[in-house]
């Protein structure tokens, strides 16, 4: 049928075919936020005056015959890409009443798509964590297991798609924030080379590895959407000019022998990926996963990543530098959250962002603060710099021995809210396998590889070279047309 | 015993670019507040910057100009500070690697004559808005207008001994961003405005420390300022204190200088390289094409001036103060088909009295470079007395029915023909009619005559007076002594 329990691929054919309208796919998934959303908490605003108005007009466009692709497509932005007219807050107290007067590149591109923009998800306070327990607007809940976080930092994104509240969702990913959200909920997360799209209205949190990104059920969907969203932005200096590959072109390519579509890819496994610190169960579903890839005719091939070990400290410096330049704009002068009382300016600063900002962004604030200071810039910052430089090179070295690295996307499956709440470096230690993507710039995706005894999603991670994202995404495709992980739905009610 | 004085300068130049360093926003000065301020200048969430290439295009044209060294990659790094006017809570200015690195401008001492001020670098920055404290009724007011505005700060090495070398080097640099039409150069505005740091030592001991004074917007607090800082720290030396380096700011309404933060009190910037910009990168095609649209450089014009034109030194270099001076020198020059001396004469005497008087650029004159030809052509072929010339260039410049403006060489020298005929100005230079002239002056003072006889050399110059006045004025001068002493036979 109809409606966000359909993926994008299906909904975008139902809609071309004219099986349904726009307006009722639209309606049908605000339905489904009404009616499940309480206990999820995954939109901090939704708009469905908005929504039905935009599934009008996809509506009346296609009986015009000048519909998009994605014409009618009901999605989700997350709530740190800025939606002209709408609230952007990036789940911070500072922005709880900011009103985006522009749309981001990628937000525009989708609109152009014909795409319907329903809400904005919840996230960790402006990206920063890796559970969504740090939001203004409370934590989300996984669909799988409401006990369970979705991952940070894009949850608010995750748990809508793998919950069906919407086919698509976008998301952001600094240090893993889309892929290990993902890989909680069992849904598929891209994130795509750094400079392939835009950050143009993308609230920078780490200027450096920010990538917008998206969450869907399949390969298939995040292709549509990637074509959508990526290209060159001359409002962006670090966006790369270069053409768009033909995604969904690439997925829809008939392999040469069916029964062996990845025949001749090498998949490079590093022995860092596969150590000590995985656990048992999301060890085993990945290696069952990298058996499939095998069945389908790929070779695996040893590789080392020697370097990169180091990534989380090294990202642990770099983000939270940038992190403390980035969010110095919130000061209370021009907009967002100001103190109501203050003695003179130095107190209005220091209340207005102490009261704006929530405890992870002022430790990361504070931690940035001091690895750029003066006597510690070499000792932090600038070895920082160089051992991130290492570590890309450790992936080029890879590359040259295979086509794409696979291995867990997290060490574990989703954790209970609460249980490394206290404990910061716990926390920082779940990002290690998604950092050094970021680190290097390269595209990544999580797909659904199975699930714990107690019935929570474990994702695989891919990664590809610098804007080899056509490979990467057919890659998963192959995978998802041989197995059922990302089609298996948590046990919410029906819409 | 003697205090040497060491300064060194830093200088910025706001680039005369159409918009902003790093928006497409307006950089038009005076605007309403807060209404040439865009998204990226009053740092919306989610906005990037993107280089100005016109402002970078035109930092190449000041390395080139002051022979440095155009780095191929500099990097753009953020200054982290809470200021309200600082949107983004950091600017965007350049740190480690400079787009410009060395060079230097040359300056006439008044003490030590001709002497080559080095420059350290000169860096890209964005400007910030203005805070503005007086009309808001104790509160402050923020004004965005100026945040992005493009600016290439100059420093130079500790190279100057005195506050006068100091101002010849502002003044030198002044001329040259202009010249080289970088920056408008427009003071009261604050697009030129110098930062001087001043220290004092024994001569020959190390340097001594330094004060930075701030925000001189004019040559003259420049001077003033420089003056009592050095006075005001020779006073602390030689009562046995010592001098604390710091910031300090000029008050121009008391003429000193007071402090603002010292060292103590520096911020730390935190600086570390945008990682929004990638680094600026410069290849030689850009350069060469930037070297070939320069303009003449004022040296080399002033050296092509009194080689071609056989000026003296000192008129080539007055001519090339600015770019609009030698053009208007060499307009009027070739107009004028005459002795380039001539012209050059009247560009340092009449027109320059004229608008020092009216305080206006040579861009403005009433009288043009064609205009000036067509008058001193009247000279030339004696249709003129210098003297009614010079009458007749005020009658020009302040009466706007005897302006020439717009009209062409021929039309000029039409035109004034009839007016000096109309005013009946026009010289008497027919010979028969001055010998005339010349006998009866001779027949109505014989004691003058007698006196001349009897050696009185004065006497001469009387009888020349006599004649003159005869015909008010109008007599050729040249003439009349000629004839006057054949007929005496002096």
């Amino acid at each position: 049928m109809g409606g966000p329990l359909d993926t994008v691929a299906g909904l975008a054919r139902q809609l071309a075919a004219r099986e349904v309208s726009s307006v009722e796919v639209t309606r049908a998934a605000l339905d489904r936020i009404a009616a499940l959303d309480h206990a999820l908490n995954a939109f901090v605003n939704v708009d469905g005056d908005g929504a039905l108005a935009a599934a009008a007009a996809a509506d009346a466009a296609r009986a015009r015959g000048g519909a998009g692709p994605l014409a009618g497509v009901p999605i989700a932005h997350k709530d740190v890409l800025m939606t002209a007219g709408l609230p952007t807050t990036c789940a911070s107290r500072m922005l709880a009443t900011f009103v985006a007067p522009y749309d981001a590149h990628v937000v525009a591109r989708l609109k152009d798509a014909g795409t319907v923009l329903v809400g904005k998800t919840n996230m960790d306070e402006f990206a920063m964590g890796s559970s969504n327990e740090n939001s203004h607007f409370g934590a989300v809940r996984n669909p799988w297991q409401p006990a369970c976080v979705p991952g940070g930092s894009s949850g608010g994104s995750a748990a809508a798609v793998a919950a069906r509240l919407v086919p698509a969702a976008t998301g952001t990913d600094t240090g893993g924030s889309i892929r290990q959200p993902a890989s909680y909920t069992g849904v598929t997360g891209l994130k795509p080379t750094y400079g392939r799209c835009s950050r143009y209205g993308l609230v920078a949190f780490a200027s450096s590895l920010d990538t917008p990104g998206v969450f869907a059920r399949t390969a298939e969907d995040c292709a549509l959407l990637l074509g959508a969203m990526a290209g060159p932005d001359a409002r962006d200096s670090t966006s790369v000019d270069r053409p768009v590959d033909d995604y969904a072109g690439s997925l829809a390519a008939r392999p040469a022998d069916p029964s062996r579509p990845l025949a001749g890819l090498r998949v490079g496994l590093p022995a860092e990926f596969f150590g000590d610190g995985v656990d048992g169960e999301v060890a085993r579903a990945v290696d069952a996963a990298v058996g499939e890839l095998r069945r389908l005719g790929a070779q695996t091939v040893d590789v080392a990543l020697p370097r990169v070990g180091l990534s989380v400290p090294v990202y642990y410096v770099i983000a939270p530098a940038e992190a403390s330049s980035n969010l110095s704009r919130f000061d209370g002068v021009r907009y967002g959250h100001r103190a109501a009382e203050y003695r003179d300016l130095a107190d209005m600063y220091r209340r207005t962002r102490a009261e704006g900002f929530g405890a992870e962004v002022r430790r990361r604030i504070l931690i940035g603060t001091y690895v750029l200071s003066h006597g510690y810039y070499d000792a932090y910052y600038l070895k920082a710099q160089k051992v991130r430089r290492l570590i890309a090179d450790d992936f080029r070295a890879a590359f040259g021995r295979c086509d794409v690295i696979a291995g867990p996307t997290a060490p574990t499956a989703a954790f209970r809210l609460g249980d490394k709440a206290d404990d910061p470096v716990q926390m920082y230690l779940n990002d290690i396998f998604t950092i050094g993507a970021n680190l290097a710039g390269l595209p990544a995706m999580s797909i659904p590889c199975g699930f714990t005894g107690d019935g929570r999603p474990i994702g695989l991670q891919l990664h590809a070279p610098a804007f080899a994202e056509a490979r990467l995404l057919t890659v998963a495709h192959r995978f998802q047309q041989a197995t059922d992980w990302h089609a298996r739905a948590p046990a919410l009610p029906p819409a | 015993m003697d205090w040497e004085v060491v300064i060194g300068l830093e200088t910025h130049a706001q680039l005369s670019t159409v918009s902003k360093i790093f928006s497409g926003a307006s950089t038009a000065f005076g605007a309403a507040p807060n209404t040439q301020a865009c998204a990226v200048d009053i740092a919306l969430p989610g906005v990037l910057p993107v280089v100005n290439r016109g402002a970078v295009e035109r930092a190449i044209r000041f390395g080139l100009a002051v022979g440095a060294t155009i780095n191929p990659v500099s990097v753009f790094a953020r200054k982290n500070y809470f200021y309200p006017d600082l949107p983004k809570g950091y600017q965007i200015s350049q740190y480690e690697v400079p787009v410009v690195q060395g060079g230097g401008v040359d300056i006439q001492s008044p003490a030590r004559g001709p002497l080559r001020v080095r420059l350290t670098r000169a860096h890209l920055e964005e400007d910030a808005g203005k805070s503005l404290h007086e009309d808001y009724h104790g509160m402050t007011g923020i004004d965005l207008n100026r945040a992005g505005t493009p600016l290439l700060e100059i420093v130079t090495e500790p190279d100057m001994r005195s506050a006068a070398e100091a101002v010849a080097y502002a003044k030198a640099l002044h001329a040259l961003v202009r010249w080289i039409g970088i920056c408008d150069g427009n003071m009261q505005e604050g697009s030129f405005r110098c930062d001087a740091n001043v220290s004092v030592r024994r001569p020959g001991a190390p340097l001594g420390t330094r004060c930075e004074v701030k925000n001189l917007n004019s040559f003259r607090f420049l001077e003033q300022a420089i003056d009592f800082e050095v006075r005001r720290q020779v006073a602390l030396l030689e009562d046995g204190r010592s001098v604390v380096q710091e910031t300090r700011l000029y008050d121009p309404e008391r003429g000193q200088t007071r402090s603002m933060r010292s060292k103590e009190d520096a911020q730390d910037y935190r600086y570390f390289p945008d990682p929004d910009l990638p680094p600026l990168a410069i290849d030689e095609a850009w350069i060469a094409r930037v070297r070939a649209a320069m303009p003449e450089l004022p040296d080399a014009m002033r050296e092509r001036l009194e080689r071609d034109y056989r000026l003296p030194a000192y008129d080539a270099a007055m001519l090339t103060q600015s770019r609009e001076m030698a053009a208007y020198f060499e307009d009027a020059v070739r107009a004028f088909s005459g002795e380039p001396k001539t012209v050059a004469n009247w560009m340092l005497g009449e027109v320059s009295a004229a608008l020092n008087k009216a305080e206006i650029e040579i861009a403005a004159a009433p009288v043009g470079s064609t205009a000036l030809a067509a008058l001193l052509r009247q000279v030339e072929a004696g249709a003129i007395s210098h003297k009614q010339a010079r009458a007749m260039f005020d009658e020009m410049w302040s009466n706007v029915s005897v302006q020439l403006t717009g009209l062409s060489l021929e039309a000029a020298v039409g035109r004034l023909s009839a007016i000096i005929e109309e005013k009946g100005l026009r010289q008497i230079s027919d010979e028969g009619a001055i010998e005339k002239l010349v006998d009866d002056v001779l027949a109505a003072h014989p004691s003058i005559v007698a006196e001349f006889r009897a050696g009185k050399e004065k006497a001469f110059n009387a009888l020349v007076g006599k004649a003159m006045a005869a015909t008010k004025g109008k007599a050729n001068p040249a003439q009349v002594n000629a004839i006057l002493r054949r007929r005496l036979g002096a």
